[in-house]
């Protein structure tokens, strides 16, 4: 159990954080979409930045241990083309409406939001919908 | 003490939520070699509820090696709990009034939190309305292999071109649906619902 706290802080960190931020606000994400505030757009920038720097600082430790013990490596996406684009248009368009992507979702989960909810409901249900389809569907 | 609760309460700029965002791609390969990104839990859930013997191939692995996974999704949870419920901001959100303007127009009341009320609340069109959505959601995030925080986070900061491809799809859906399908549904939500 004591291996699943470093998990644990990380986590309530990044609600915390998507909460006060307000990254999980319908409103901050339509106003992102509508180009009228800098918002949003300063919390990617600003997280892609120091995300390429930590990369690069963890660049110098690959192959020790982590402190689970795990040789520490950085992490690399599967090759393909079309599920990526497709996949992220499908997303987009819900984002575009519910105003919510996965992160926000749980964490407004945890402040007993009935539509996050309902969002997770559906996003369970359209997990589902893609494992069943999968393979008919152009990688 | 005070300024404490008060710095809880109050919203957080974006010089300081991005940095603490960003440092979960590092975090994460330091504490377990993990990739950050929270999307695949849900393909975790859905393996969870599937018996193991019958059902899709898709969720037929072992989730317990992914406990960190739900774990970390946990505290997401918990973390959403501690800072809208436990330090809730006591204030409106302060939106641009660029935006103030045009969810005026759409006749959208601002409520008190940062939800919209026509949008979260207990009314069963909206609740379908936010689950379609859902099920669009989880179907793109899974096809993608991943979500913001897989892609646009941890992919850009990697400088992976699949992960670029992802965020350009992404940003291509929402602003279509932000301008052409949320203003239809947003009035026809206040059309039937008087919140």
């Amino acid at each position: 159990m004591m291996r699943f706290i470093p998990y644990l802080i990380a986590g309530v960190l990044f609600g915390f954080t998507l909460v006060k931020s307000e990254a999980a606000s319908w409103y901050r994400i339509m106003e992102m979409f509508y180009f009228q505030s800098f918002h949003m757009y300063g919390i990617m920038m600003t997280a892609i930045i120091t995300g390429v720097i930590g990369i690069q600082v963890m660049k110098r430790f690959t192959g020790r241990a982590s402190l689970e013990g795990s040789p520490m490596e950085i992490p690399v996406k599967e090759p393909g083309r079309y599920k990526y684009i497709l996949g992220g248009i499908v997303f987009g368009l819900g984002w575009g409406v519910i105003g919510l992507c996965p992160g926000p979702i749980f964490a407004l989960v945890g402040m007993g939001s009935i539509g996050a909810l309902a969002a997770l409901a559906g996003a369970l249900h359209g997990t589902w919908l893609y494992g069943v389809l999968r393979n008919y569907l152009p990688e | 003490m005070d300024t404490l609760v008060h710095w809880l309460q109050s919203p957080w700029p974006w010089y300081v939520a991005g940095p603490i965002i960003g440092l979960m791609v590092p975090l994460m390969i330091w504490i377990g070699n993990r990739s950050f990104g929270i999307s695949s839990n849900l393909r975790h859930l859905c393996a969870i509820s599937q018996p193991h013997s019958v059902g899709v191939d898709f969720f037929k692995y072992n989730w317990r090696e992914h406990n960190w996974s739900l774990v970390f999704a946990l505290g997401a949870v918990l973390g959403g709990f501690l800072a809208g419920v436990v330090f809730a901001n006591p204030e409106p959100i302060d939106l641009s009034v660029a935006f103030l303007t045009r969810i005026a127009y759409w006749n959208v009341p601002i409520g008190e939190g940062f939800l919209p009320p026509v949008l979260f609340g207990f009314y069963w069109e909206s609740i379908l309305i936010m689950f379609i959505g859902g099920v669009l959601v989880g179907f793109g995030t899974r096809y993608a292999s991943g979500c913001t925080s897989g892609h646009a986070i941890t992919g850009l900061s990697t400088m992976q071109p699949q992960s670029l491809l992802a965020v350009l799809g992404i940003f291509a859906g929402g602003l279509f649906a932000a301008h052409f399908i949320t203003p239809n549904l947003m009035s026809y939500l206040m059309s039937v619902i008087r919140p």
